[in-house]
């Protein structure tokens, strides 16, 4: 090939080399998403501590005034809403409620259902269902037909939490219940309280973005 | 090159101005601030700001190519320029060319690039699908690659036949030397390519959660990536619109000696039927997007029942311009179709007025049938049979081509070239096509089959296997007169062959699936199904392969082999093919004189020439 | 026999074979498996209309891919002699009237029995809030609320209690009213062959009666976010007295939302429409 051709199979070359590249940064940048997190296991029963902020706070994610859950990985907050959770399992869950209350589109969300008792505990207190005005996020695994709604802080309460993670000497509730996991699957969960500020609805914004008020569960 | 001949307004300059306008509509948007637009604070997203940036930043882009010199120039006095850049070597496809030849190939360059990055996104659509779990993407990525998949297809290949071959082929058939509006016409190709742009920059503002059809009130509730989407739309509309009318102008006032209705082209007919449409339906989507915006921008409540508006009104308007859209993808694969026929027939074209009918007719009745797609969404239920009725009458047109296209095949010689087998390969998916679409248009059937893969399915056989194909065939058969270089041939027939099969491969069992109740834009499906959808998806990676032979064997024979394709490859009668590869600036040295016949093919007739008369000397 | 017919014959008759060996295979093999099953009144309605639609384009079919195929290799030009054009034809009056009659009446044919059957009873699909099919007799309203993410369902006649699992009666008319609270969903039982669009603000009334009692899948057929594909959920039709028993477990169980519920209403417009910060 002569010198021209030359230069042209290197410029081809070097197109094709570009694009690839460009290709694959674009597949690799779909993929992100929180790290799934697996907390430890004693035999078949797992403790998950989960804490829900008003707001995630500019440390933590890009967008800052989005309403987040957290996960306790080990003393630290972090924000991921992926867990592993080992296959007929009992899992007690830990819930701590630093936002404010808002309320349900559906009441009927507001009854729990699919944990053990049908009940659950807002600091201490057992009860099955509450004012569905009183709430501030649900956690709910529709596939398992599990739904907790989470009891909110009152709007005159001291000491609020600002930006996460928000720590136990502020403001918040702590709701407690149990359920079971089944056979292996890939299961979501999502918040039901339209609590995403500012959107329509309220199911905008950090209501449909995996990462805060919405995640999967990994039974394996 | 030396620096100093990149000042200039090229698309260097294009670039900068376009980032730079970008930042300054950034900055205008943050400015703004009222009681309506105070939840910008809460969401994080400011929409006004993004508008802002890329309307500004697409302003920037196209002062930046220089369209904004013919009117300053005027403006100030000078007189008018009416070809520019028409000379200037290679460098003249990267900019404003008023030549319509060089808008072709940019086009052509431009919509293949991104129906290949539409594609891509196809094929990771498909990944995901090999399990009946999400497995491989974030599913907030998952729906916005959907989203990108449908939106840019549809975006481009909505001109992905007017804007390549029309804009070369239309002044030459008819005999003229430019379009009626050379610098819209190259507007309506950046605004595109600006568009495009604008679309691939969506994942990085959130993403697209609501497919191609952008439905309310879900767009509301969207990101800011959403904005991205209207833009692009936008853009899309404006550039559709006007290259309707540049067309519909170009054919109606510029027709040489001899070139009457009843003898033009087929394809010339299919552009002015699609050309019609899009003048027409255009200004409607963009109309529709403004009031999206202004929804999502200054809490505006068209879509929200809740404060008054509807989200039926969205549907209504979306789909008043949607099925309209799908004719303008349909009518010039058609156009192309027909075009293709007589030459490999060696036949004149059978049932030339019956054609032209057809395609008219088809133009007509295609807006009286967008409730179709609204079947079961709880329209008035009296609506319904009227809307049955008029989207089965719009089979009988479609019938018109099909009918006209056996008849050109009747007691030919068949030569089957590689555009004469994507001409047959048309026939066939668009059967396929057009018959999913009759069990579409029955309300009771469409009950289950609405919102399902068979839909989909529906409609990729009549776009893929109809427009795609169509486009290729045109490809093969046009690009070898528009760069003077042949394709190789053997490359061409596996890229045919392995794209057929794989593309059926593909599809067919599409519509099994939907029948079997798997609904569209979905991640996870009933465990049952994954079998088929391995199948599917395997087959999908194929058909992308066969993709890529056809980008190797355009890279290899255009840029490398370079074999001269000469002025007729294909023996044809039309007046294109009677000029140099690749055409010259001027088009003719004189305007022709048209003969009668526009399809002069067949054993013992009397005039086999397009031209006839000596042309008269230029005026 | 076959080389001394004309062209015109030959396809002739590969249209009309091809037509009496596809028939039976359409009408007796391909028919009864048409979607969605023959589980409900609507369903055998939308399998019947499958039927029909398969069998009128069964012939038109024929004809174009037997045309297709003997075109391609009848009238081929021989690679190896010179090339030569075909016969000039450039129409056929005759040809192109039988074939726009022949459509279009089997288009009319089609457009008639199809809106004879939609007017008949609905065909499972959403009427909108005045339906025009409605049966006659008792019917039962079930309310599917769709939002996002997750179809709930009100049974107004038993006293407005909202459940999470859909169950009815078999052998019963029964109403769905669907309806959403936020974005446009859609409330597909695939196997009962019902459809309707949730709309927000909108009341979409189907009408179905299951003939046997079974599971059927229940899916969102329209996009509405996130998770849209995992809207999904497994309905049942089952025995009166199961149903019964069913709906007053229902009332008890969930007996602590009743209260808060707003009262049952064909739609809903729940706060908030955008919430402040």
């Amino acid at each position: 090939m002569s010198g021209g051709g030359g230069k042209k199979l290197l410029a081809v070359v070097v197109g094709v080399g570009v694009v690839a590249a460009l290709i694959v940064a674009y597949i690799v940048s779909l993929t992100n998403g929180p790290t799934p997190y697996r907390p430890a296991a004693q035999g078949k029963t797992v403790d998950l501590k989960l804490q829900t902020v008003a707001a995630i706070g500019p440390k933590l994610s890009p967008n800052a005034t989005w309403v987040s859950y957290l996960v306790n990985e080990n003393g630290t907050w972090k924000r991921s809403t992926v867990w592993t959770l080992p296959a007929n399992a009992t899992v007690h869950v830990t819930i701590l409620n630093y936002d404010g209350r808002s309320g349900l589109r559906n009441p009927f969300l507001a009854q729990a259902r699919g944990i053990d008792g049908n009940k659950f505990e807002v600091n201490g207190k057992p009860m099955g269902s509450i004012n569905p005005d009183d709430a501030s996020h649900t956690f709910a695994i529709p596939d398992l037909n599990v739904i907790v709604p989470i009891f909110g802080v009152a709007d005159d309460a001291k000491n609020q939490c600002g930006d996460a993670p928000c720590d136990e000497s502020m403001a918040h509730e702590t709701i407690t219940f149990t359920f079971h996991t089944g056979k292996k699957g890939h299961y979501r969960w999502q918040c039901f309280v339209p609590c995403a500020a500012g959107f329509v609805y309220g199911f905008g914004g950090p209501m449909q973005t995996i990462g805060y008020m919405d995640g999967f569960i990994n039974v394996v | 090159m030396s620096l100093r001949r990149l000042i200039g307004f090229n698309l260097l300059s294009a670039a900068v101005l376009g980032v730079a306008g970008y930042y300054l509509g950034w900055w205008l948007g943050h400015q703004i601030n009222g009681p309506s637009i105070a939840y910008f604070g809460d969401t994080g997203q400011n929409d006004i700001a993004l508008f802002l940036a890329y309307l500004v930043g697409v302003i920037g882009f196209l002062v930046g190519l220089g369209f904004a010199n013919y009117p300053v120039q005027r403006m100030l006095g000078k007189p008018p320029s009416l070809r520019e850049k028409e000379q200037a070597g290679w460098t003249r496809y990267f900019g404003l060319c008023t030549d319509h030849k060089v808008v072709g190939i940019q086009y052509l360059i431009g919509i293949g690039a991104f129906i290949f990055i539409g594609g891509l996104n196809a094929m990771l659509i498909r990944y995901e699908l090999l399990t009946p779990n999400q497995h491989a993407w974030n599913a907030n990525n998952y729906l916005t690659i959907v989203s990108l998949h449908g939106t840019m297809m549809m975006g481009m290949m909505t001109s992905g036949i007017l804007g390549p071959f029309a804009n070369y082929f239309v002044p030459i058939m008819i005999g003229a030397r430019r379009m009626a509006f050379p610098r819209i016409e190259a507007l309506t190709f950046w605004l595109l390519m600006a568009a495009g742009f604008i679309l691939m920059t969506s994942l990085a503002f959130g993403g697209i959660p609501t497919g191609w059809t952008g439905y309310e009130p879900l767009a509301n509730q969207a990101n800011m990536g959403m904005d991205a989407y209207i833009a692009f739309f936008a853009l899309v509309g404006l550039s559709m619109c006007l290259l309707g009318l540049n067309m519909l102008v170009t054919v109606i006032t510029m027709r040489a000696p001899g070139m009457s209705w009843g003898r033009l082209p087929i394809f010339v007919w299919g552009v002015i039927s699609t050309a019609v449409l899009m003048a027409l339906a255009a200004p409607v989507l963009i109309s529709t997007l403004l009031m999206v915006t202004l929804d999502r921008t200054a809490q505006t409540s068209f879509f929200n029942d809740q404060v008054g508006g509807s989200p039926y009104l969205y549907e209504n308007l979306f789909w008043f311009f949607g099925h309209p859209e799908v004719y303008i993808l349909a009518l010039p694969g058609m156009g192309i179709l027909l075009e293709i026929l007589p030459v490999f027939a060696r036949k004149p074209l059978w049932g030339y007025r019956l054609a032209v009918t057809g395609m008219l007719g088809i133009a007509l009745l295609s807006f009286l049938v967008w409730q179709h797609h609204l079947f079961v969404s709880g329209i008035n239920a009296d609506v319904r049979p009227f809307y049955m009725l008029s989207t089965e009458l719009i089979s009988l047109p479609t019938g018109f081509i099909f009918i006209c296209a056996l008849g050109t095949l009747w007691r030919g010689r068949i030569r089957l070239e590689v555009p004469m087998l994507f001409a047959l390969a048309w026939i066939f998916n668009f059967l396929i096509g057009g018959l999913s679409g009759v069990f579409l248009s029955d309300v009771p059937s469409d009950v289950t089959t609405h919102g399902s893969f068979f839909s989909m399915a529906h409609f990729h056989y009549t776009i893929m296997g109809g427009l795609l194909f169509a486009f290729f065939g045109g490809i093969y058969f046009w690009v070898p007169k528009m760069t003077g270089f042949k394709f190789n041939e053997r490359l061409a027939k596996i890229h045919f062959w392995v794209m057929f099969i794989a593309f059926n491969s593909t599809f067919g069992p599409l519509l099994v699936i939907g029948f079997l109740g798997m609904p569209r834009r979905v991640v996870t499906y009933a465990g049952y199904l994954q079998g088929a959808n391995v199948w599917v998806s395997v087959s999908a990676f194929v058909l992308g392969a066969s993709m890529l032979v056809f980008v190797y064997n355009l890279v290899y024979s255009m840029v490398f082999a370079r074999v001269p394709a000469g002025a007729n490859p294909w023996g044809s009668k039309s007046i294109e093919f009677q000029l140099p590869s690749p055409v010259p600036v001027h088009n003719f040295d004189r305007i022709p004189t048209f003969g009668p016949d526009p399809y002069p093919y067949g054993e013992g007739v009397a005039v086999t020439r397009p031209v006839v008369a000596p042309a008269r000397p230029e005026r | 026999m076959w080389s001394s017919w004309s062209h015109a014959r030959r396809l002739t008759v590969l249209t009309v074979v091809g037509t009496i060996v596809l028939l039976p295979i359409v009408i007796f093999v391909l028919g009864p498996n048409m979607p969605p099953g023959k589980n409900t009144n609507v369903g055998d309605q939308q399998v019947f209309d499958n039927t029909v639609l398969l069998v009128v384009m069964t012939p038109f079919t024929v004809f174009i891919l037997a045309y297709l195929l003997y075109a391609v290799f009848t009238f081929r030009a021989d690679p190896a002699e010179p090339e030569r054009d075909g016969a000039p034809i450039r129409g056929h009056m005759p040809s192109q009237v039988a074939w726009l009659t022949t459509t279009t009446i089997a288009v009319l044919f089609l457009a008639i029995f199809g809106s004879a059957e939609l007017l008949t009873s609905g065909a499972g699909g959403g009427q909108g809030p005045k339906p025009i099919a409605k049966p006659s007799g008792s019917v039962l309203p079930v309310q599917v609320i769709a939002q996002q993410w997750e179809f709930t369902y009100r049974y107004p006649t038993y006293g407005g209690v909202e459940t999470a699992q859909l169950e009815i009666p078999v052998d019963t008319e029964i109403a769905f009213h669907v309806t959403s609270l936020d974005a446009i969903h859609s409330f597909w039982a695939y196997e009962l062959g019902v459809k309707a669009d949730a709309n927000p603000g909108v009341d979409n009334i189907a009408y179905v009666k299951s003939k046997q009692t079974r599971d059927f899948q229940i899916r969102c057929a329209e996009l509405c976010g996130l998770w849209h594909g995992y809207m999904y959920d497994t309905g049942k039709v089952v025995t009166h007295d199961e149903f019964t028993t069913w709906i007053a477990q229902q009332k008890q169980l969930y007996a602590g939302s009743l209260k808060y519920l707003p009262p049952y209403s064909t739609s809903y417009a729940p706060d908030p429409t955008f919430r402040a910060g």
